[in-house]
């Protein structure tokens, strides 16, 4: 009877977790431990052999490979661009949309739409809106913004980069804002506002601190789009020009299925998921400290 | 009160702003829109302007190239299978997680977690070998499955969160009832579950009918191409020839417009339960 009931329990637990569990292993699990396992090979993904190497590839890739550092740090200039001015975009557009505007539902549909596009397309948009409509806007304006060889030169096409990203992810983490912004108790800000508070003042001391919440979300969310930026990056300048701006990831799959050297390719990625895994922590470690109840 | 009237004033003043903001915020679409309707030689002359004529010849070319409905239609079995598919394994899985939260089941619950952390990036290079391995190249059920690994981990946060909120008692006495353990799941809990499911079904689905990469390096016959994917090679074979690469453009974008218009509530809410939980 005690058997009959065990074996019971092993089918449900086969039945319902086996099929995620299985695909799981299959398609995230093995690759991904493969992947360190490979990092210390100098596998070329023909051959059968996998040469172990030991530290030898993430010692190149330290110490040698000029394009990866490229690479590492257009990233990192990126991401710190692109998280700053999204959040502060998108917390803009809340403030805005939380106030008693008539359009407010149409607004907030505007301004989120350009996030249900894929970062593919989106990159291919534009760059026809810098190649030819900014153009064609400066020659009739004559404003000098719109006439610099937008994707032709390292810092344009950085800051294109960015402008195109900010306008992808603004919407979204405004809508993440707007639900924080109405969870502020009305009391508190009536209270402030008795005592005398000023805008910026009940913004800095009362607002923030209550949204932390919404703001460690929307850190979290920014920072992984912008540290994992692929297919955007792809679209719009392909890493151009002179792979100024040539993404990790990018620059991963080039050496991967370009140059084919999936050894250093999957060390590349290995030093890629640890410091993915490195910034996520000390960020949502660091801005859970700072929140505070109502 | 007396401060009403120049209250209504600053809002008023606040909504022509936001307004002009908004249009400002969704030109990109009108110079796409706008110019592909354009000949090549209207394109150079003017980006800015309004097309002469509703000309529709360079969607009915792209049409043909780019195999539009074939590619519209993968697209679609794609995101609907993966969609099924996902939500049957990982409801079932979080519902076990929750309910027979014993020590191991925990810590698969914490591996499911965790892994998404994991970029897609360390994971790719021996996928690529291992879906070859296994028949999963080049075959748009091949693709599905890739997805059912991709979404579990999510997609098992949120039921898991979900699941711990329904009450035990229902489950409980349609036990006493005589309903086995798949009758409880299937006619009991997995209704109780439909928010959360549309929610994750319209994540799921935005993701996966943008998703790139990934079909990217399963796919390579261009009859099975997805819209990104399509529209990535039509880009590779028409560089710089606007006219019809912007009406590609609009007809790739056209079908998630649609869907996130005809959603958008759901999608925003769900949004923000998905976000907010993470």
């Amino acid at each position: 009877m005690a058997g009959r009931k065990k074996r019971l329990e092993w089918l449900h637990q086969f039945v319902f977790v086996g099929p995620a569990l299985f695909f799981f292993s299959m398609i995230v699990m093995i690759p991904f431990i493969l992947s360190v396992y490979y990092s210390f090979t100098s596998w070329n993904g023909v051959s059968s052999l996998k040469p172990w190497v030991g530290f030898e590839n993430f010692y190149s890739i330290l110490f040698q490979d000029s394009g990866f550092h490229n690479s590492f740090w257009f990233t990192l200039r990126f991401t710190a661009a692109q998280v700053v001015l999204t959040n502060v975009v998108g917390f803009g557009l809340a403030l805005m949309l939380t106030q008693a505007l008539k359009s407010r539902n149409l607004l907030r549909t505007a301004f989120f739409m350009p996030n249900v596009i894929g970062g593919l397309l989106l990159g291919f948009i534009w760059q026809f809106i810098f190649v030819k409509g900014f153009a064609s806007v400066g020659k009739i304006t004559g404003i000098g913004f719109f006439e610099l060889p937008w994707l032709g030169d390292a810092p344009t096409a950085f800051w294109g980069i960015v402008i195109v990203s900010v306008w992808q992810g603004a919407g979204y983490v405004m809508v993440i804002y707007i639900t924080g912004l109405m969870n502020v108790p009305k009391e508190i800000r009536e209270a402030a506002l008795i005592d005398g508070a000023t805008r910026w003042g009940m913004l800095r001391s009362i607002t923030i601190p209550l949204i932390m919440p919404a703001i460690t979300v929307c850190l979290f969310l920014t920072i992984s789009w912008a540290f994992k930026m692929f297919d955007l990056n792809l679209s719009l300048t392909k890493g151009g020009p002179f792979n100024s701006t040539e993404s990790v990831a990018l620059n991963i799959y080039q050496e991967a299925f370009r140059n084919n050297r999936l050894g250093l390719g999957t060390a590349k990625a290995t030093l890629f998921f640890i410091a993915v895994a490195l910034i996520t922590l000390i960020q949502v470690k660091y801005t859970k400290n700072r929140e505070v109840e109502s | 009160m007396p401060t009403n009237i120049r209250y209504t004033w600053r809002l008023l003043g606040l909504e022509v702003a936001s307004v002009l903001l908004a249009v400002l915020f969704l030109v990109p679409f009108y110079f796409v829109i706008a110019n592909s309707f354009k000949s090549f030689s209207e394109i150079l002359i003017n980006a800015a302007s309004l097309p002469e004529a509703l000309n529709f010849e360079n969607y009915s070319r792209v049409w043909d190239i780019m195999k539009f409905p074939k590619v519209f239609t993968n697209s679609l079995l794609i995101t609907l299978f993966s969609n099924i598919g996902l939500v049957i394994i990982s409801s079932m899985a979080a519902y076990r997680l929750v309910r027979y939260a014993g020590k191991w089941n925990n810590l698969l619950f914490i591996l499911f977690i965790s892994a998404m952390v994991i970029p897609f990036q360390s994971v790719m290079i021996p996928l690529v070998q291992i879906a070859n391995q296994m028949g999963l190249i080049d075959k748009l059920p091949g693709l599905i499955i890739c997805y059912f690994g991709f979404g579990v981990s999510l997609n098992i946060f949120l039921y898991h969160s979900f699941i711990k909120s329904i009450p035990l008692e229902i489950e409980e006495s349609a036990v006493v009832d005589g309903c086995s353990i798949f009758g409880v799941f299937w006619l009991i809990v997995f209704p109780l579950l439909k928010p959360i499911t549309v929610t994750i079904v319209l994540l799921n689905s935005l993701w996966i009918w943008n998703d790139f990469l990934l079909p990217l390096l399963i796919i390579s016959n261009p009859d099975l191409r997805s819209i990104p994917l399509a529209t990535y090679s039509f880009f590779g074979q028409y560089t710089k020839q606007w006219d019809l690469a912007l009406a590609a453009l609009v007809l790739g974008i056209t079908p998630i417009i649609i869907f996130f218009l005809a959603m958008q509530k759901h999608i925003i809410e769900g949004i923000t339960a998905g976000s907010v939980k993470g």
